[in-house]
Formats: structure tokens, sequence, C-alpha cells
């Protein structure tokens, strides 16, 4: 294995400081400060103690500051630049949430603290239950969920909780799209119930009749059907009050996957579709950052009678650092903001899709919602395919879309541009992809060795999996 | 009408957008959403607010809230931040990325996912580390989950009764769902009782684990001699949940012979902020790795012959096995990641140990000094770190209102007694303070 | 076009079985291991573990891909390939050569629901 970056190509930035913090510490080093220990004896026992220290690095202040400033640099944010990954809502991360999520105030609550002592944390969970209730047509919320992920496993134990209450024992299936991500059908694992799917028909939507035949099948089987609307081809189910109503006559609840809750900000809310409960993704549609994979929050709402049945799946109100950033959000945006989100979200996904129709191959030709997906270039002749697209985006300086997923396309690009993005931005976009689509007919080469230009280039995933080095000891060792 | 700045679209530009698109209105875009259901009107919300007014709601509900001195632990405890920390945080390309799952722009994230892997990897005293996870709650159901998987047909899993009570709680959540079963091992004289355990090994069914916390809820650090070694008798893993912080300075759970270690990584400095977010850890053996949940991050080489980082074993992960996922985790905690990476870099090996140390030595004043009062005695004598446990010769509550009423955050009330946690951020005078009300 | 092997028996679920007398050796056709991909791993059974017709008893993940292994008979595992713990590509470079597990047959009438070379071949096509 490589010890040190070492190449004619690499980065500048990489070649001078992409040590890993175990490669700049030196013995005697130091960069904390505490205050003495001024209590006296107290020896800790050597049998209590383990036998060599935990090999931690040893650096001054500036080295650590520096190194993961350059570290860094090395990435790529919404504030760096677009960021169209379908089904993530990457939108702008206002910074008045932050100032508001650092104050003392909060940031200095133990969650023990009883509760006449923390009037205001309370009340802020209960002025953002009310918001999100108002946004969602729902009754109540439950924080405790830590993401998306999470408040799916959470709606589903809900869900779970609420048919055994009644006796009915036999529900152990969640009917589910064939274009759900795979979050869907694990969370429903971890809950202990099994997925069935239904097909989508020919416009990419929910087929009737498939549904209609799986309900006749497994009518009392049934614990609840789980979807997201708009779908994961970015497109609005406009039957669901329908499904809504074969699912509820056979006695299962409608579960809402709040990761396309976007567009719908202004236009409808899951409640009224007929959705009896749904998780939200507070660092999705409520702008709190993706911080590199987290912290998010996936707060569950649920309609009138269900509350009772919410689970204990963390101690205490999830992660309430987020909940405090999407608070200011609906703050900031207030009433009459707040219900253009959903328009100019859906305007931008469109303008994308007519500008780009004609080089990439749209499945679906219609109005989408606030995201859609192409199934790769229209001119496949080349061999370029939706990863080498992916890989030269990055050398034009924008992130790439999501890609292969949803997995009803073989060489699916599913974009979302998010209501925060000027015209300039998305003309910018349409510009490159266009410059791609015809590189891959002249220089098709160029694209399926990108990318050229970041600071590393394509990764050896193969070898990582096969052989899996996932410290510095392991590194060490191998050497 | 949509002059606002978050949004940039003039008048011109939606004309221009609106021709691109063929329709008339913006309205249009929502043909399709049937009109019993669509949303009109406004929302009953408040109106809209500048930053200023912004600032003035948040100022009016921090002010209700009660700063006290913490005293308080059962799980999150009032560690010192250092500055730099949220400095670096706040930097857009940490803050404001996803999940690295594009390497090329990603390393940063990568990288530093790399080196927190290696960091709990060494406090823990274990082979693998993953990305992290939530909390050190649901840590401890993923491990329990973990167990009951790599078991093949074995469902119940053992549970000290010195666990704490809310990682308890969320245990029964999944393990309800699960249709796993949970088995109390039960203490005596305040640690998990050895000769209980080995009895319950021997004589049950289907044991697929054995869960215990380090320090235990009463802060008592156990001596698991022999845990291990019969839980290996018996082909159950050995799962230890202890304080990311402490292990500095404890015996690890790798020394103890665990196959998993999880818990919560809040104890390295980062900020109570009413319950999260905090970051979990988890760590096993070699052998377990491909049957670890959650993100990890590998060492490869790109094409370019450079080292580089890349979220490997992904195969495993819910959006590919999707039902047949070891769990269905998506995100991990990765900013937070950040923070106790940057944190074990700043503190190191030896600030790490000075802090725990800190907090031993201030805990045990703390106790000495409650216990001269002649109005505590400790509930067990057993040796503890940072966090005891005390019963009064008095009315709890009444104690507890004294404390708060002087500004303190008197410890947490466990069923009749007091669980009083010190942390190297508690000065002798905030102690001695302490004391004198106590003693009132 | 994926390599189907005259003389072996295969499942739906794309494994093989090639038959010696009264034991069997089982892997993943040639078709199995293009859609996967670069195996970088290989989940088996330990010896003397039971296989059930139809049941999983192992898996191959590759990098974008992991594939429970289905058993097509029912029987006692004697041997595992483990070559295959150091060099999983093997079963990229030949999956028919590079066999997973070697069971002792209980039943050998359920050969008889498996698919021959030609019936596999034409489902591959489909």
């Amino acid at each position: 294995m490589i010890a040190t970056p070492h190449s004619d190509h690499g980065s500048e930035n990489n070649r001078l400081y992409g040590n890993l913090i175990f490669e700049l510490s030196k013995e005697g080093r130091k960069g904390y400060s505490l205050p003495r220990n001024n209590f006296g004896g107290y020896e800790i026992p050597a049998e209590m103690q383990r036998a060599t220290d935990a090999e931690l690095p040893e650096c001054d202040e500036l080295t650590v500051v520096r190194h993961y400033t350059n570290l860094s640099n090395n990435n790529f944010g919404v504030d760096t630049g677009f960021y169209p990954l379908g089904s993530c809502t990457m939108k702008y991360n206002p910074k008045i949430n932050e100032e508001m999520a650092a104050q003392p105030q909060f940031q200095n609550l133990h969650p023990k603290q009883p509760a006449d002592t923390v009037k205001g944390a309370l009340a802020l969970v209960s002025l953002l239950e009310i918001s999100l209730c108002e946004l969602t047509g729902l009754a109540h919320f439950t924080f405790k969920p830590y993401a998306g992920a999470h408040g799916e496993l959470t709606g589903l134990m809900t869900i779970d909780n609420y048919h055994r209450s009644r006796g009915d024992m036999a529900r152990r299936k969640v009917i589910v799209p064939d274009s759900a991500h795979g979050t869907n059908p694990a969370s429903a694992a971890v809950c202990g119930l099994e997925i069935i799917e239904v097909k989508s028909d020919a416009r990419g939507l929910v087929d009737l009749a498939d549904l209609e035949r799986l309900v006749e099948l497994e009518g009392p089987n049934i614990a609840a059907m789980m979807m997201t609307n708009p779908n994961t081809l970015g497109l609005f189910e406009t039957r669901i009050p329908e499904i809504a109503k074969l699912i509820h006559d056979c006695g299962g609840l409608m579960y809402y996957d709040g990761a396309n809750l976007n567009p719908m900000l202004g236009a409808c809310r899951p409640g009224d579709m007929g959705f009896d409960v749904m998780h939200i993704n507070l660092h999705k549609t409520f702008s709190t950052p993706h911080g590199g994979g987290g912290p998010g929050a996936g707060p569950v709402g649920v309609r009138e009678g269900l509350q009772a049945f919410f689970p204990e799946v963390s101690p205490y109100f999830g992660n309430f650092g987020v909940m405090m950033r999407a608070y200011a959000y609906i703050l900031s945006l207030g009433r009459e903001q707040i219900k253009n989100v959903g328009p100019l979200a859906t305007l931008n996904a469109n303008y994308i899709k007519e500008s780009l129709k004609d080089v990439y191959e749209l499945p679906i030709d219609t109005v989408c919602c606030h995201e859609f997906v192409f199934d790769g270039l229209k001119d496949k002749s080349t061999g370029v395919t939706t990863m080498d697209v992916a890989k030269r985006l990055l050398d034009y300086g924008y992130h790439a879309p999501t890609i292969y997923f949803p997995l009803l396309f073989h060489e699916s690009l599913m974009i979302e541009p998010t209501e925060n993005e000027s015209k300039e931005t998305l003309d910018g976009f349409i510009a490159v992809m266009r410059k791609i689509a015809e590189e891959a007919k002249t220089n098709p080469d160029e694209v399926k060795s990108a990318p050229h230009t970041t600071p590393i280039g394509r990764v050896d995933d193969v070898l990582a999996a096969k052989h899996p080095v996932v410290t510095y000891r392991q590194m060490k060792d191998e050497i | 009408m949509m002059n606002y700045k978050y949004f940039p679209h003039t008048d011109e530009n939606l004309k221009t957008m609106l021709a691109t698109v063929g329709i008339n209105s913006i309205d249009a875009l929502y043909a399709q959403i049937p009109d019993s259901i669509r949303f009109k009107g406004d929302y009953r919300l408040p109106s809209e607010m500048s930053e200023m007014e912004v600032r003035e709601t948040f100022e009016k509900l921090g002010s209700q809230n009660e700063q006290l001195t913490c005293f308080a632990g059962y799980g999150v405890y009032d560690h010192y931040t250092p500055s730099v920390i949220p400095q670096l945080l706040q930097r857009s390309e940490f803050l404001t990325s996803y999940t690295p799952y594009q390497a090329e722009i990603s390393q940063g994230t990568l990288h530093y996912i790399f080196e927190y892997q290696s960091m709990m990897a060494e406090l823990t005293g274990m082979d693998i580390s993953n990305a992290s996870m939530y909390d050190g709650t649901t840590a401890a159901a993923e491990a329990m989950m973990m167990a009951v998987a790599a078991g093949k047909k074995q469902n119940k899993v053992l549970v000290s009764e010195t666990l704490n009570g809310d990682t308890r709680k969320v245990l029964d959540t999944y393990a309800l769902h699960q249709g796993i079963e949970l088995v109390t091992i039960p203490a005596k004289d305040g640690v998990t009782d050895l000769s209980a355990l080995t009895s319950q090994l021997s004589t049950l069914e289907g044991i697929a684990g054995v869960m215990v916390q380090q320090p235990n809820v009463y802060g008592i650090v156990e001596d698991f001699t022999g845990f291990a070694e019969a839980c290996h008798e018996h082909k159950a893993l050995f799962i230890m949940d202890s304080v990311a912080a402490d292990l500095a300075i404890l015996k690890t759970p790798g020394e103890w012979g665990a196959d998993i270690a999880v818990g919560d990584g809040q104890s390295l400095g980062i900020p109570m902020q009413f319950g999260g977010p905090y970051v979990g850890y988890m760590c096993c053996t070699e052998k377990l790795i491909r049957k670890m949940p959650g993100r990890i991050v590998g060492m490869t080489k790109d094409n370019r012959d450079q080292r580089a980082f890349v979220l490997t074993l992904q195969a495993r992960e819910q959006h590919i096995r999707r039902q047949k996922a070891t769990s269905n985790i998506c995100s991990n905690q990765s900013l937070m990641a950040l923070f106790v990476t940057i944190y074990c870099s700043l503190m190191g090996k030896q600030g790490l140990k000075e802090a725990a140390q800190m907090s031993y030595a201030g805990a045990h004043y703390l106790c000495d000094k409650l216990l001269a009062t002649g109005m505590f005695h400790l509930a067990y004598d057993k040796p503890f770190f940072n966090e005891f446990y005390v019963k009064y010769d008095g009315d709890v509550d009444t104690l507890y209102q004294r404390f708060i009423g002087a500004g303190f955050l008197g410890g947490v009330k466990l069923d009749d007694g007091i669980l009083f946690a010190v942390t190297e951020k508690r000065t002798k005078e905030e102690i001695d303070n302490l004391v004198k009300i106590a003693a009132l | 076009m994926a390599k189907v092997i005259e003389g072996l028996y295969y499942s739906e679920s794309h494994e093989y079985i090639r038959v010696e007398g009264d034991y069997g050796f089982i892997g993943i056709t040639d078709y199995a291991q293009n859609a996967l991909g670069n195996v970088v791993y290989v989940d088996m059974p330990d010896v003397d573990d039971e296989v059930s017709a139809g049941e999983e008893f192992g898996a191959v993940e590759s990098v974008k891909a992991a594939s429970d292994l289905m058993s097509p008979v029912t029987g006692v595992v004697i041997e595992v390939n483990e070559a295959l713990d150091d060099q999983p590509e093997l079963v990229n470079q030949d999956a028919y050569e590079n066999w997973i597990i070697k069971v002792s047959l209980s039943d050998k009438s359920e050969l008889d629901s498996l698919m021959d070379a030609k019936a596999y071949a034409a489902f591959c096509e489909k």
C-alpha cells in the first residue's frame, strides 16, 4: 500500500497535506490546556486501568487546525457549488440557523433537567410540532428518530404497535412500489415485517390493477403501504386518493416517506392525500445541513388517534440541535414564503428536464415535480455510461446527480435542483451536460477516464472491499 | 411576489423558464394534483421573520431555560469543548456536504472518517470500527441485532440489570419488533452477577449475545473477569457498552475479550444540547467486520497511484441489500464523528487521560465530602469512576429542589437515591458549594 | 453469451451442481458471476453444516451487490473451497472450475426438479 501521496498528477494540496493526523503526531507535543488538578491524591487503581495507552495523536493546535482545514479543501458542499442530487434535496443551509443552534442557553442543557427549568426548549419542541402538523395535515409528531431511515423504522413500529393493540397479529406485510428507496425494505425488515412489491405502470406510477390484485390476495395480512409522493421518479401519484382507499378498506395504514416532501410545500399535504403516518427528513425539506452524512433528523407524524403508539427509539428529543435549525428556517420563511418552496423547486426541475431531453434519454416525458430521471445518454453508441457522465461533471465543478437509482432504469441519472438555484446556475449546468454529451461522441475516452482535475481520480473499490483496511493500525501492519 | 433572499427568481426569469417548460403559470405545474386535495391559501404559520426577529424569538425562548451547573450524568456528561472544534465544524465544505458517495470530491470526509475509525478502535481496544451510528442507545440496539443475525438461529440476548434504563428501553423497543427475547442478568451488590450469568448460559437455549455496561448505571467499574470466557463457551457474543472518554484510562472492551464494543461518543467534548446530536460508536473483532451495520471507510489507491479513501463493504448496506441488509441505517452522524476526531487529535493520548483523571478525582472528592456530612452513604461499596450512587437521609425531592434553587443540577434521581457525576469542568469551588447546599 | 456447461444441473437462482456419485459440487454460474461483477468475498458455511433445497447457505459479495446462495439440493457440507477465502476473484475467472461447497446428497431425486444445460440457457435468454 502507498504510505504517502506520490504522483505527478495529484493535486498540490494532496501532495503537501494528504497525511493522516497520526502521521503528523510527535511524542511530547500537546494541543490542549486543562486546569490544574487540585483535588489532591485520588490515584486511579492500577487494576482498573488499561495495559497500554490508546495510540491517539500528539499534535500542537496549529497542526491540527491546518490538517482539518486542508481536508475540507478536498470536499464539496452546497456552499461550494451546484449539487443536483436527486432524492437528497441539497438546498441552501441558512447561516442564521447555525447561529440559533449555537446559543449557549440551549447548548448547555442536560436532557434530564426538570421540565420547569427548560421551558424554552420544550416550547421550541411544541412550536415546531405545531408547524409541522400544519404543513403536513397530521395531528402529532415525535422527534425521537435521529435520521430519515430511523424515522421510517419508527413509523413502521407505530403502525405495528397499532395493529398489535387491536389484537390483529396477522398484519406482517408492507406494500412498497418497485421504485422504492433501499431504506424502505430494510426498515421493514428491521421492524420484523415483510415487503411485497407493487409494479409501476408505463407512466412510472403505481399500477392500480396490480395493487388491487395484491390487496385481493393479501388483504388481512397488510399492515401498511409505504410510498413517497411524488414518487422516486419525481412524478405525482394522481390516484393517491384511490390508493389510500384501497389500503384503508382492507384494514391497512398508509405510510408516507417524506424524502420527497419538498415540492409539496405549497401544493399538497400528506394528511390530505390520505396518509396516516409519515416521517420528515429535516435535513432535506427543512434546510438543516447534511454534515457529510449526518446528523439529520426524521420526526414522525401521525393522524389523530395513533400518537399512543409511538415507540421509544431514543431517550430524549432526538437530535434537538437539528430541530432548532429547522424551526429557525420555518420562522424565516413564514407563511408567505414557505408555500413558494414547492413551486420554485418544481419549476427548476422542469426547466432542466426540458432543456436536456434532446440529448439525454427521458423515459417518461411528462411534467415532473422537484426531480426527474434520465436513463443515460440518448446516444449510447460509444459506450459512455451514467457513471462516466457523473465523473466528468466533477471536472466541471459540479457535484454529480444521483446515479443508478431508482433501479427501474439501467442508467438512471436523477436530478433535483432545489428552489435556491438561480437560472444562471441551471443554465451553466445545462451547458455542461450538453458539452459532456458532445464529448461522449467526439472524445469518449476522456469521459470514460474522468475525473481528471479532482484531488484524486477513480478509486479501486474492488481492492477496498476485497481487502478492507479500515484503521491506521491495520494500515501500519500491512506495510 | 416571490421576492425573497433564498429565492433568486426574478419576474423575468420566471417568464423565460415558464416558456421553456411550455406552461402559462407556475400553478400549471401541479395540474396533476386532484383538486379535492390541492392545498390552497396560506398555512397557519407565523408571518415571515427577518433575521433580527428570528434572533429575538430564540433569545426569548433561551431565556426561559435555566443555566444550571451540571452534576448530572446517566449517559450524558458535561465535558469541556475545545474552541477549535466549532470553528472547524462550521467550514462549509464539511457542514454542507453530502454522504461521500463520490470519492473523488469527498476525500475530506472520507479521510476524517478513516481517522475516526482508527481512534475508536484504539480507545476500545478492538480491531475494527464503523463510521459511527446515531447514538449510544441505538448502537446498543444494533449490537443486539448484529449478535442475533450472526448467531443464525439464536434469538435471545442476555442484558445486565446494571444497564442504563434509557438504553434498556431502546433495546426493548427494537427487540419487540424483531422477535428477540431479552433476558435480564440479575445484579448483586450493584454489579452483574457472574454466577447468575453462567447459570443462565447453561440452562437457556439460543443465546446469541450478552450485554454489559461499563461503568454501569451506578457509575461502578465492574470486574468482568470470566465473562468473555463464559460467553464464548456457549457460543454467545460478548458485548460491552462503555462511556468513550473513560476508555482513555479504563481497561478496554478489547482487553475484557468483548466481540462488540458500543457506546456514545458524547463524552468526547460534545455539548449536551438537550439530548442531541451525539454520536454512537460500534467496534468489533476483525472476524465480524462483514456483519457490522453502518458505513465503513476503507483505504485504497486511485488510478493515479495515490492513497485514497472510499466507502467500502457497501454490499451489506440498505441501498444494495435492501430487505436483507444487516440494518436499515443510511446516514451516520458524520459531522459529530468529525467532532470527536478533532477532539481526540487536540486532546490526544495525554489530554484524554488527564481529563479522565480530573473527572475521577473530582468525583471522589465530592463523594468523600458528601459522606462526611453524615447524611449520605454509598448504595454499593464498589469502585466507581466519575459517577457514583448515594442514598440520602432525608427527602430526595426536597434536596433536589434546593440544588436547583441554588443553580445546580444536583445529579440524577434514580429510584430512591441520587447519581452524581463530575467532570474536568467542575471546580473545587463548585463542588464545595454543592456540598454546602446538600448539608443544609 | 454466458457459458453453460453440459451435464450440470442448474437452478433458477443461478446456482449449478456438478454431481459425482453421491456428492455434488455447488457454485454460481457464469451468468451470475458476470452480473455480480468483481467478487470480493464469499460467505461460506462450515463443514458438517446441513443445507436444504431452496434455502440459503451463504452469500457472494461484489462491490455493487450481495447475493444469497440458495442450495439446489438437501445434504451435508463435506468440503468448502478454502481457496476462495484469499482469492474470491477465482469465481469470476472460472465459475464452474471454482465451486463453492461440496455436499453429500440426501435425496438424488431432487435433481429432477432442476434444469439441464439447454433449459438453463433458454432461461437466461429471457
